[in-house]
């Protein structure tokens, strides 16, 4: 549709210089007025910037919760089956929900980085992780 | 129901279909994966069809989803990690499409059923686990043996590990389901009180303005969580390939 759009054709060689002078002070002036009018517009957006706030704790909140929901339910259905084929009903779910909830809130500090990632040995290779800003 | 918030997840079958006891019909969610893959594999198709050196605009926007997925790939992984660039790269676009196409009103939303996200994190872990084990052999199993824990805490850190392990494809899963399914309601909750306080004569016309603004700003909301969640798929993705790829030490 539009492909031609990039390859905008440049100005035709027989321009005068003059003109040429007259559009490029031109452009400088609109490009002064837009850098300043976007300097504006940032300031404002980093004063509105609450809204951003709340939805970035919402999507914490969400990540945070996951990641201990994951590892207590992991525990039970463990827990379950361990009791199940094995007939230690109930040892089998009360010591995988308790190891389930070291796991979840192993989880929770592995996503907020306090602790370090499995296989790291502290190398520090993967102590940087992009998680962290991607929630 | 007009103003029910859950009716916009049911499932319906469009051509039911029956092999040997099983339930294989033909849905409207099945209609909306295909409807997914065929317009992000059509879009990045065509714009890359007869391309130039100076990219169009669209051509541009596929051009930087590419180097974007290939650069959070390569952060994330490293440089080996390139070679599971295709399923991460049609992972992502998976992902972001049908969020995006659930964004329509009347549209369904694919990514707010929990078993189409889990099918998706299990695919992840399962190439985590098929290349690791076939890359690394047993020694892929040192990814649960953390480096400078005394003997006698080994079986029980081993145990948590294992479980913490196990659960990544759960909250992988859980987290885009639940991020879909909760922005939805949301949205229509807040549009059905629209609809409802406007039959309530002019009073209730003022008011609807209230709830009215917030649809709109949850829009926007909705639109931002529906990247970030196919953003962070995708990186969380790169995390435990790397662990595929390099485990242990």
């Amino acid at each position: 549709m539009d492909e031609k759009r990039g390859s905008g054709a440049p100005e035709a060689p027989g321009e005068s210089d003059e003109r040429n002078k007259d559009l490029s002070e031109n452009l400088d002036a609109r490009r002064k007025r837009l850098d300043a009018e976007l300097s504006a517009r940032r300031t404002v957006e980093t004063e509105g910037s609450s809204n951003r706030e709340a939805s970035k704790g919402y999507a914490l909140a969400v990540k945070l919760s996951s990641e201990f929901i994951a590892g207590v339910v992991v525990g039970v259905i463990l827990g379950y089956m361990f009791d199940r084929f094995l007939g230690t009903s109930p040892w089998g779910l009360i010591v995988f929900l308790l190891l389930g909830f070291c796991a979840g809130v192993l989880n929770v500090l592995r996503s907020t980085g306090a602790v370090a990632q499995p296989g790291s040995g502290g190398t520090g290779k993967s102590g940087a992780r992009d998680e962290d800003d991607g929630n | 129901m007009a103003n029910d918030p859950i009716h916009q997840f049911q499932i319906s079958k469009l051509v039911p279909i029956e092999i040997g006891g099983l339930d294989l019909s033909f849905t409207n969610s099945s209609l909306f994966m295909v409807g997914t893959v065929a317009l992000a594999a059509g879009f990045l198709f065509l714009t890359t069809a007869n391309r130039g050196l100076v990219p169009s605009r669209l051509q541009s926007i596929s051009e930087m989803s590419y180097e974007f997925v290939a650069s959070m790939l390569r952060d994330g992984a490293g440089s080996q990690g390139m070679r599971f660039f295709p399923m991460v790269f049609s992972l992502f676009m998976f992902v972001l499409v049908a969020n995006l196409i659930g964004m329509f009103p009347y549209f369904f939303t694919v990514t707010s059923h929990l078993i189409v996200t889990f099918a998706l994190a299990m695919l992840v872990i399962g190439t985590v686990v098929v290349y690791g084990f076939w890359k690394h052999g047993l020694h892929f199993l040192n990814l649960f043996v953390p480096s400078g824990v005394p003997g006698i805490l080994m079986p029980l850190v081993v145990m948590i590990e294992v479980i913490s392990f196990l659960s990544r494809p759960i909250s992988l899963s859980v987290r885009l389901f639940a991020n879909m399914l909760a922005g939805h309601i949301t949205l229509k909750v807040f549009a059905g009180f629209v609809a409802s306080l406007g039959s309530m004569g002019a009073l209730g016309i003022g008011t609807a303005i209230l709830p009215l603004a917030m649809t709109v700003a949850l829009t926007g909301l909705e639109f931002l969580v529906a990247f970030l969640q196919a953003y962070v798929f995708a990186v969380l993705t790169c995390m435990y390939l790397n662990d595929a790829l390099h485990p242990g030490h």
